[in-house]
């Protein structure tokens, strides 16, 4: 093994370690309380980290929360951009969640019709 | 999949004896049971430090910290928190002085005022996973130096950063390198001094438990810079998982083609073994640790000449300490400035300490040097706990002295701790309060450097017999103001005359408590009197007659039958000549009418 040959492993292997440094470009916070889950908040979250993965996206971060109150509009997702700008989705499924990361996370353009709110924080 | 959790679970030894394994277990168990396996990744990591909470567990990206973990808890963790994002705030680490619960790792302020540099890694990758230390960084210090360095010019950055031994003795490493580099001889070594001895200290076999990868770059870094071929670990037996995981960790680095021959594909080879100690404190001392890597026994030999001209099988050899080599990656990364703006001017770096004794959250820590003595005990250590007071804190185990409350704003560095009597040591730091008698722990380090003592010269091992007799006779009751002077005599003695570090450093324990709690002895020998109530000659036990209700509980309980009384007829009396002194009639007596007192009766 070359120098370079430890440099490519690290690459690799990084991924790996990236849930433990905390920095991520794009933070997905899933809306896992009981409505959210009831309301099928985990085919959602499945689909998100599957479409990450397959796009091999490494600088987002798939993470998960309680309730947050919008029962009625479960699931509910979070989109955080490291400038801060926060993004909130309403009645989420599975194919929303992947119309969301290739508008949304790959090309940088928020889908306004799931959009149900916007701030910055 | 992409793993959405990484669930850190601490394994160091302290963790392990709390049964972290079982926890590790049953979240195994109950993560597969939901159908998570893909989502969670579940680490063993070395230990994060506050071994007082254990078994503890980290879990990321929220990094919420459990402290206290049981088996049981495993469902409701992941139901409740990987299943539904609601951290289980029972178990969440609460901080006791404003009750209030902490939810991220950050916030502790056990963590907050930390500096982890050597202790990076220990906690946050799994020890025995070579990719993940890969992935941390690891071995990119040792490539930098293969391909980009002259050896001298590695030795040279070691210097400009001041780094000095953390042994103890504080030696500048970079001119021990320099000294070892210069030397002529066939095969040069490079030594791993892991003879960690010192009571209460559990630094190095922290490390090498928790990242021992770390150790093992450092040394091949150093084995270029001097122009070693060979290399030994030298770690006490009584460390099996620190074996463990540094066997599995060679092994991998072996294979990687990290260690061994042609390094990296650069020509350089260098290869690692490791060799057990049996338990005797006087190897840590390095011509008593090369003598016993030789097969011999574990005796100190005469310096000069020192290791680095003729050390191990008489060829130039480089020893430094686990921690040493824990901060090496880390400077040939970073550079000398960094590090020196780390730290003070005379002791750049950080320090890991293993703190322990009367301290509410006793464990691993990592600090800036230059520290004071009181941030670390009361922020990061969380102060005494059960509102005793404060008395002294011990640095350097049994090398080393006790230092009272009013130096506490002593920053910790070499040259401030010395000037106060005590020693930087290799980290251990034990906190007494105000029911730790100072004579009996002097007596305590005393007992265990004269059973530690080789034997090989005089004033070691019939000095420090004579300084116990007399500590014994003193804490008997049979002591006398003249023996202040002869401990003091001898000490001085002692010190002067030993042959090695051991019997150079064995009095300070003594000499310390003699200059700050001169007062403590003056009572034990004038007025028979323990103030702290430890010396068993000096205490008595007797039961008030107005607060006894005769119940009979502590007569029943009293195991050398000292009590007698009639129940329901106060009081009950102990007879002193048959008492024990083993304070069982205290402990159990509901109404809190056995008193115990010393010198006044």
């Amino acid at each position: 093994m070359k120098l370079e040959d430890l440099r490519k492993i690290r690459e690799q292997a990084a991924k790996g370690l990236s849930l433990r440094t905390g920095e991520a470009r794009i933070k997905v916070i899933v809306g896992m309380g009981t409505s959210g889950i009831a309301a099928g908040a985990r085919d959602v979250l499945a689909a998100f980290l599957d479409e990450i993965s397959k796009r091999d996206l490494r600088d987002v971060m798939v993470t998960q929360t309680g309730e947050r109150g919008l029962s009625s509009s479960e699931p509910v997702v979070e989109v955080r951009q490291a400038d801060g700008s926060v993004i909130v989705y309403g009645d989420m499924t599975a194919k929303k969640a992947r119309r969301v990361v290739a508008e949304h996370i790959v090309n940088g353009n928020p889908v306004s019709e799931y959009t149900i709110e916007v701030r910055t924080e | 999949m992409t793993r959405r959790l990484d669930v850190l679970v601490c394994s160091g030894a302290a963790c392990v004896s709390s049964h972290s394994a079982a926890v590790r277990d049953a979240l195994f168990r109950e993560i597969e049971s939901s159908g998570l396996s893909d989502e969670i990744r579940l680490v063993e990591t070395g230990c994060m430090g506050p071994c007082e909470l254990g078994p503890v567990m980290l879990v990321y990206p929220d990094g919420a910290f459990y402290v206290h973990v049981t088996p049981e808890d495993a469902s409701e963790i992941v139901e409740e928190h990987f299943l539904k994002g609601r951290p289980v705030k029972r178990l969440l680490w609460e901080d006791p002085e404003a009750r209030r619960i902490v939810e991220g790792k950050k916030q502790v302020p056990f963590f907050e005022k930390q500096k982890k540099v050597v202790l990076a890694n220990c906690g946050r990758i799994d020890p025995e996973n070579i990719e993940e230390y890969i992935a941390a960084n690891g071995y990119e210090a040792l490539g930098e130096a293969l391909t980009q360095m002259a050896p001298n010019e590695v030795i040279q950055v070691i210097t400009d950063s001041g780094l000095r031994g953390r042994g103890g003795a504080g030696f500048p490493t970079g001119r021990k390198w320099q000294f070892v580099a210069s030397a002529t001889g066939g095969t040069k070594y490079v030594v791993c001094n892991g003879d960690e001895g010192d009571p209460g200290a559990f630094m190095d076999r922290s490390l090498l438990e928790g990242d021992p990868h770390a150790v093992i770059e450092g040394m091949t870094i150093a084995a270029y810079a001097v122009g070693a071929s060979r290399g030994y670990i030298y770690i006490r037996a009584e460390y099996p998982l620190a074996i463990k995981r540094l066997q599995i960790a060679l092994a991998a680095a072996r294979k990687a083609g990290l260690l061994g021959e042609d390094i990296l594909e650069t020509g350089f080879s260098f290869d690692i073994e490791v060799r057990m100690g049996a338990g005797a404190f006087v190897c840590g001392e390095e011509t008593a640790l090369i003598a016993s890597i030789e097969g011999e026994r574990g005796i100190a030999r005469v310096r000069p000449p020192y290791p680095a001209v003729r050390g191990l099988f008489g060829m130039p050899t480089l020893i430094n300490n686990v921690e040493t080599w824990g901060n090496i990656r880390h400077i040939i990364l970073n550079g000398a400035d960094w590090f020196r703006s780390i730290g003070t001017e005379g002791s750049p770096g950080t320090k890991v300490f293993a703190l322990s004794g009367k301290v509410q959250n006793t464990g691993l820590v990592e600090i800036p040097m230059g520290m004071t003595l009181r941030e670390l005990i009361f922020d990061i250590g969380g102060g005494v706990p059960n509102g005793k007071r404060f008395k002294a804190v011990q640095t350097g185990g049994p090398s080393g002295g006790c230092i009272p409350e009013e130096f506490l704003d002593t920053p910790i560095d070499y040259e401030s701790l010395k000037e106060l009597g005590a020693i930087m040591g290799s980290g251990g730091m034990i906190v007494m309060d105000e029911d730790n008698c100072m004579v009996n722990i002097a007596k305590f380090f005393l007992e265990f450097t004269s059973d530690e003592s080789c034997g090989q010269c005089v004033p070691c091992r019939v000095g420090l017999r004579r300084m116990l007799d007399i500590l014994k006779r003193i804490t008997s009751g049979n002591g006398r103001m003249a023996d202040l002077d002869l401990l003091k005599h001898l000490g001085k003695m002692i010190i002067e005359t030993s042959f090695c570090g051991l019997g150079k450093t064995a009095p300070n324990p003594v000499l310390s408590t003699l200059k700050y709690f001169h007062e403590e002895y003056r009572e034990h020998i004038e007025e028979k009197k323990c103030r702290a109530k430890v010396c068993t000659d000096l205490i008595t036990y007797h039961i008030d007659e107005d607060t006894c209700r005769a119940c009979g509980v502590c007569a029943k309980n009293c195991p050398a039958e000292a009590i007698t009384g009639e129940i329901g007829k106060p009081p009950y009396v102990i007879n002193e000549e048959a008492c024990v002194r083993c304070g069982t009639c205290l402990e159990v007596c509901p109404f809190g009418a056995v008193k115990l007192e010393s010198g006044a009766l």
